[in-house]
């Protein structure tokens, strides 16, 4: 990683960006000021995928920093004043060979890592537990389905009603509480438009599609907060449809069960609660 | 415009309002295209900058709550900047004007339809601008389904008001007046050459305006048909893209996507003649490659045709359909890369001159390879996950595009500006504007990708505090751009005041194709004694 963020920092440089670029230290699973690559990956795709990417940077930095070399060169070589006399060059098979080939080749290099990975982050033929993820306009609702009848919304919480340490747009009112070290099968879905529930630091997105029902995985490694956003364009409020989700331990997810079920079974459904939000929607 | 006096007797030459509206003459029309253009880029590039002031701080800074009002902005900035500014630039506007005067013919193969291709777009840009102030969603004025119009959000369940409607009939007439000018553009190519003009050749500008209009030709059909049904969805009670009736809205986006990947070409592809043109003059040597060029382009056209799927990696597609995406993808690297390093290889060993068109070429040539390269990255479906509707893909787009197609725009605009207004620019104000502009677009754009890899989603009008500070940059750089637009603006209307006379060949011996034989501006008729190319 650290020699990556040397590169980061370098084209941050060539880009004439300011100067105060320092990844700050992050907050797990939410982005932080100024970093200049992927949120902390805690899932076993997510640092598959940033490996990957990690490779590709070094590839397409190589690349770009090669042409522009090239220009620059031409630039100062061949200028009017240092080559008066054009050469009447149109034709060299073996270069136009060479920047057939090399491309090839570069881009098998790139194929083979990248179907490994695309294969990979597919779906988990082994789930330990299932949870589906339903998009509406504009608040995400949530199955367990290996627990009868535990189901809820999450809406999410606006400026007044954000707790301290609460990330502003990224907080709900209802965390998804799911289990670490467990193979989590995402089953995604929407009831009205296109909607998409994508988690950063686990390297997942998946598109809600109504009709459909889209099925991805993901492995949590660590406790914690992590947060996510709705990304496909929904309509009026597509930025204000947060997905937060607590990491416990195997035995805290167990007694959250319980109270869950207990909690989630009576009233106060949170479809309620989003109904308090809709009068700002109308604006 | 004066016409040079050279062909001035026994020509009827209309004049007033007759002379545009009637217009047959592909010149006339090539100047109402570019016109046309730049007002419309004026409109889209307006949207931009207060989708950026909107951006420039987190929370709501223009908006009052009406989020849905960013949604159409962001929308109307997508669709005019495709649609009415960069296809009508490219071309109606160069096309039009260059490729008759490049093949040695006096016009196009069909005058009188290139005259109805240019005005179905006033009324197409018409209906898109009343669909802002239609009811789109309920309660809510725009269409804010994005350029790409998915449904269920774009049909009457997100949108029951009128709005989406308009959008349609004004893509409908747009791409109509595209497929016209496609047809125009390939008769006169393939059989209005001068005498001893084999395909093998022609300018590459020419070339390219050839592979575009088949691009249009194939695709536009196709999204035609897909808007059709999304519109007898909306208004007839079909069920295309609507699951309760069997439908289905993936439907819509391979429909979309499979006219949508080969536009991102028609909007490149252009462009990449130009520069072949540009880097040949000032380097005072011929291509390096010519038939590599050129078929190269061929290749990047038949092969955008089968990529299109990678424009929905998280759908939920067929992993085995995402893997031959992905493969198919990356193959566009080669020719590209064969462009790239062709014209380096015409720079190479050349005299090179750094005037205006080629400076924007220089950069062209640069700025497209690094938003080349993320298309690389993006192709990688397991990644692009990671990375699918962030501010990397705005960032990537807007490489190629932004300052890809849009560069080589202005590359062409001064390269022909002589030749089609009579007029020298300065050089001294088309440095600064180029010098403005790359730096404004790079502070906009670049910062995105580092948004894009945190996680920032596209088309938010509001974002969590950790994304602030590069959206501040962006936002700055999205003001010096439109200092730059100004300074373009003052470039033409400083060379229309000083009426400085252009010459025939203002670029010397390194500008061999035909228009440059041509008196600046040429005759209203040119050719009429065919030129024979040995």
């Amino acid at each position: 990683m650290g020699r990556f963020k040397n590169l980061v920092v370098f084209m941050a440089a060539v880009a004439g960006s300011f100067s105060t670029i320092g990844v700050a230290a992050a907050e797990q699973g939410q982005p932080a000021p100024w970093q200049t690559t992927f949120q902390e990956a805690f899932s076993p795709v997510a640092l598959e995928q940033h490996s990957f990417h990690d490779m590709l940077l070094w590839i397409i930095s190589a690349i770009s920093i090669f042409v522009l070399a090239l220009l620059i060169y031409v630039i100062i070589r061949f200028n009017k004043r240092a080559n008066p006399t054009p050469s009447k060059t149109s034709h060299n098979t073996f270069v136009e060979i060479v920047w057939t080939v090399v491309p090839v080749m570069i881009l098998i290099v790139i194929m083979i890592p990248s179907l490994k990975l695309l294969y990979y982050g597919d779906r988990i033929e082994t789930p330990d537990m299932t949870l589906k993820a339903i998009g509406y306009q504009w608040y995400w609702g949530y199955e367990y389905m290996d627990e009868e009848g535990l189901a809820f919304d999450a809406v999410m919480l606006e400026q007044d009603e954000l707790k301290p340490g609460q990330p502003r747009l990224l907080a709900t009112d209802n965390a998804i509480v799911l289990p670490i070290e467990t193979n989590i099968r995402v089953l995604v879905t929407a009831e009205d438009v296109l909607h998409s529930w994508a988690m950063p630091a686990f390297g997942v997105k998946m598109d809600a599609v109504p009709g459909r029902l889209n099925e991805t995985w993901m492995r949590i490694d660590k406790e914690g907060m992590y947060y996510g956003q709705c990304s496909e364009l929904c309509g009026a409020r597509h930025g204000f449809m947060p997905i937060m989700i607590r990491a416990v331990s195997k035995e805290d997810y167990d007694k959250w069960l319980v109270e869950a079920k207990k909690e989630f079974a009576s009233g106060g459904t949170p479809a309620m609660k989003f109904a308090q939000v809709t009068p700002e929607n109308a604006e | 415009m004066a016409y040079g006096s050279a062909a001035a007797h026994d020509e009827h030459t209309p004049s007033g309002w007759k002379r545009w509206v009637y217009s047959t003459n592909h010149k006339d029309i090539g100047t109402m295209y570019l016109i046309f253009a730049v007002i419309a880029g004026i409109i889209g590039g307006a949207m931009s900058v207060f989708i950026r002031a909107e951006l420039q701080l987190p929370g709501d800074q223009l908006l009052n709550g009406n989020f849905h009002f960013f949604n159409v902005l962001v929308t109307g900035h997508g669709l005019i900047m495709i649609f009415f500014m960069v296809m009508p630039a490219m071309i109606g506007g160069f096309g039009n004007w260059i490729v008759p005067l490049m093949i040695g013919a006096p016009d196009m193969a069909f005058p009188r339809m290139n005259n109805v291709s240019f005005w179905l777009l006033p009324p197409a840009f018409g209906l898109l601008l009343i669909s802002i102030f239609v009811e789109g969603p309920a309660g809510a004025n725009g269409v804010g389904g994005g350029w790409t119009l998915y449904p269920p959000l774009s049909s009457s369940l997100g949108h029951p008001g009128m709005a989406v409607d308009f959008a349609i009939l004004s893509l409908h007439l747009a791409g109509a007046s595209s497929i016209l000018g496609a047809i125009n553009f390939i008769t006169t190519i393939f059989n209005m050459r001068a005498p001893g003009m084999t395909m093998h050749k022609m300018p590459l500008f020419v070339w390219s305006v050839l592979v575009t209009a088949f691009l249009l030709l194939l695709s536009l059909p196709v999204l035609a048909g897909g808007i059709t049904m999304l519109l007898t969805d909306r208004n007839f009670g079909s069920t295309f893209f609507v699951p309760q009736g069997g439908g289905d809205p993936i439907l819509f986006q391979h429909l979309f996507w499979f006219f949508g990947h080969p536009e991102v070409y028609i909007l490149i592809l252009p462009g990449f003649g130009i520069i072949s043109q540009i880097v040949s003059t000032f380097s005072r040597k011929p291509v390096f490659g010519y038939l590599g060029m050129a078929y190269a382009m061929v290749a990047i056209g038949g092969i955008g045709f089968v990529v299109w799927a990678h424009h929905m990696y998280t759908v939920g597609m067929n992993v085995d359909t995402r893997a031959y995406f992905l493969v198919a993808t990356l193959v566009i690297a080669v020719p590209t890369g064969v462009k790239i390093f062709s014209w380096i290889a015409t720079m190479w060993g050349g005299s090179i001159e750094f005037k205006a068109p080629m400076v924007w070429a220089l950069g062209f040539i640069f700025l497209f390879t690094v938003g080349g390269v993320t298309g690389v990255v993006l192709a990688n479906a397991g990644l692009d996950v990671a990375l699918h509707d962030t501010y990397y893909v705005v960032a990537h787009f807007h490489y190629v595009l932004s300052l890809g197609a849009v560069f080589a725009i202005f590359a062409g605009f001064y390269y022909w500006f002589g030749k089609i207004t009579g007029y020298n620019y300065s050089e001294k104000l088309a440095h600064l504007h180029f010098w403005v502009t790359f730096i404004g677009v790079n502070m906009i754009f670049f910062p995105m990708h580092f948004l894009g890899l945190a996680g920032m989603p596209r088309r938010i009008p509001d974002y969590p505090d950790a994304f602030a500070g590069y959206n501040a940059i962006s936002s700055y750089g999205s003001y010096v751009s439109a200092v730059g637009v100004l300074i373009f603006l003052i470039t033409v209307v400083h060379a229309f005041v000083r009426k400085e006379q252009a010459a025939d060949n203002p670029w010397g011996e390194g500008a061999t194709t035909l228009e440059w034989t041509l008196p600046s501006p040429p005759p209203f008729h040119q050719f009429n004694e065919l030129p024979v190319i040995k």
